[in-house]
């Protein structure tokens, strides 16, 4: 089974895995993968996840069954509520946690303008966030971030007791490892690697040092049953091997 | 209906009501229910020197590259199905806008807080991050309460004149929406002095109900000064169930914008003439589904 399931299939587990344990509280994918991967989660392991149509809709298992409305008044109402594990991208990324999505190099006058801070900065503050990121490089994984959106554990702890009161950093899955903040100074470390991949490559691809434990385990197979609902329910037009191409 | 209370007017009259250097917020998000047709007359006018607070979108996109925005209020310029507006991007890349970046939820508060008549509405949000940095006019307020919480102190977003574009309106400015989001709009026209409401379609106050329920009447009339009839007003944004994304003509947009000489070949083919003009270009455009022309 091992050698049949592809590094966006391991990605797709990955992911899913992050909204172990959450109950019934949105989740709130960005990307291909995760949105693959908390559909997986809610028709396996996590059935009272509540997930959108990208849109306005709460959808059902059946994505073509609303069954509630969440606009963006009501969205953003629920984020502060914090019932909502958010995973977000991030083009830049630091060993803190702090994330950049707004713009590349000096804000007033930026190298290159991305999405601008969107929601980062709110929804670090309020509901678990997680970030997912498809090409682990250093360009993403950078010593520090040239625009803090999504507030990092030193940020939040600088900024005080209202910044950290609901602050909670989850895991980082890239195509090549989970990474969490599970350290002593809760920065960065390798939780596990994907099948086929070394220490040394993610070492190398991290713009920062990162901690490897020698016995650090490997991301976990999926199962018959979730390889099926990956490829032939959730995602049959294969769109997850274009965000990650083995 | 009194006939007072008929506030039907053009497009150019209501935008002859913005000034110079007036603060102008636009509804709608990203690419979706902008009210482009406004937007296109506003092009058409000699007014600069704007303050624009907007979910930003290609209304973000058209003003900027028209030189009439000084500053923009706002957490993001997205084409949705394109993820950076490319007139915006080449602005900010230029370091020709002003920008006042404020997260999504604090530009909602904002907007509250000024619907509210309120200074400021305490946030969870922009504490730690380089909001606050980008931002150094932003304050934070401690709560008088047991908790003591530091929170920030979101400014009230009040505007001068809001343009919106619903799915129906009548005469006097009530709108309704027929989409699955109502996105800001109703907050944009209570915060403002003015606002002007375009729409697919005036109708008979008689015919909202059945249309939709209660909670599609979004914008009331007491907060609207102008109502304009804009068939495909929010082209290329979408308008659902009117219509939805043009995505050939948005994709066409944004590869004319990433290169002077297209953008301004694209400018005289789509922006030159009036709404009947733009409506007849865009229509060639769908018939020959190419750009550009050569």
């Amino acid at each position: 089974m091992a050698a049949q399931v592809s590094r966006a299939e391991y990605c797709v587990v990955a992911c899913a895995e992050a909204w172990r344990g959450d109950g019934e509280i949105l989740a709130a994918p960005m990307g291909v993968v995760p949105r693959i991967g908390a559909r997986l989660a809610g028709l396996t392991f996590e059935p009272g996840l509540l997930l959108t149509d990208g849109e306005a809709m709460l959808v059902g298992d059946d994505p073509e069954v609303v069954e509630g409305w969440l606009p963006y008044r009501r969205h953003l109402a629920l984020v502060a509520g914090g019932k909502r594990h958010v995973m977000m991208g991030a083009s830049q990324l630091d060993r803190h946690g702090n994330q950049n999505i707004s713009c590349v190099g000096d804000w007033k006058r930026p190298r290159r303008q991305l999405l601008g801070v969107r929601g980062a900065p709110v929804n670090t503050l309020n509901n678990p966030t997680s970030y997912w990121v498809p090409r682990h490089s250093r360009r993403v994984f950078v010593e520090r971030v040239d625009m803090v959106c999504g507030v990092g554990h030193d940020r939040a702890a600088a900024a005080g007791p209202s910044a950290t009161r609901f602050h909670e950093l989850r895991r980082v899955v890239t195509d090549l490892a989970v990474l969490d903040f599970a350290t002593p100074d809760r920065t960065l470390r390798v939780h596990s690697l994907h099948p086929g991949v070394t220490a040394g490559q993610v070492r190398e691809a991290t713009g920062f040092p990162l901690t490897v434990a020698d016995d650090v385990p490997r991301t976990r197979e999926p199962s018959a049953a979730e390889l099926r609902l990956i490829r032939e329910v959730i995602d049959p037009e294969g769109l997850r091997e274009r965000e990650v191409p083995s | 209906m009194s006939p007072g209370l008929d506030k039907r007017m053009s497009a150019a009259e209501a935008v002859g009501r913005i000034e110079s250097g007036m603060t102008v917020g636009i509804g709608g998000w990203g690419s979706r229910r902008k009210p482009m047709a406004l937007v296109r007359a506003l092009l058409r006018t000699d007014v600069t020197d704007l303050t624009v607070v907007s979910f930003g979108g290609p209304d973000v996109g058209l003003l900027t590259a028209a030189g009439k925005i000084r500053k923009l209020v706002t957490a993001f310029a997205t084409l949705d199905s394109i993820p950076l507006e490319p007139h915006f991007r080449a602005a900010r890349e230029r370091g020709a806008l002003e920008l006042v970046e404020l997260d999504e939820a604090m530009v909602m508060w904002g907007l509250t807080a000024a619907v509210h008549r309120l200074p400021f509405l305490p946030v969870r949000a922009g504490l730690g991050s380089d909001v606050m940095t980008v931002n150094p006019g932003l304050r934070t307020v401690r709560s008088p309460y047991e908790d003591g919480e530091e929170l920030v102190a979101v400014p009230a977003l009040r505007l001068d004149v809001a343009l919106v574009h619903l799915n129906r309106a009548d005469a006097a400015g009530n709108g309704q929406y027929l989409g699955p989001d109502p996105y800001f709009d109703d907050l944009f026209c209570e915060a403002a002095g003015h606002a002007y409401l375009s729409c697919e379609r005036v109708v008979d106050t008689t015919e909202f109900a059945a249309a939709g329920g209660p909670g599609t009447l979004l914008v009331s009339r007491h907060s609207v000064a102008g109502v304009i009839e804009a068939p495909h007003g929010a082209h290329f944004t979408s308008c659902v169930p009117d219509y939805g994304r043009d995505e050939a003509f948005q994709s066409a947009y944004a590869k004319a914008a990433a290169d002077p000489g297209a953008w301004r070949e694209f400018a005289a083919r789509f922006l030159s003439g009036d709404e009947d003009a733009y409506r007849a270009a865009v229509a060639e455009f769908g018939r020959e589904g190419r750009w550009p022309l050569r």
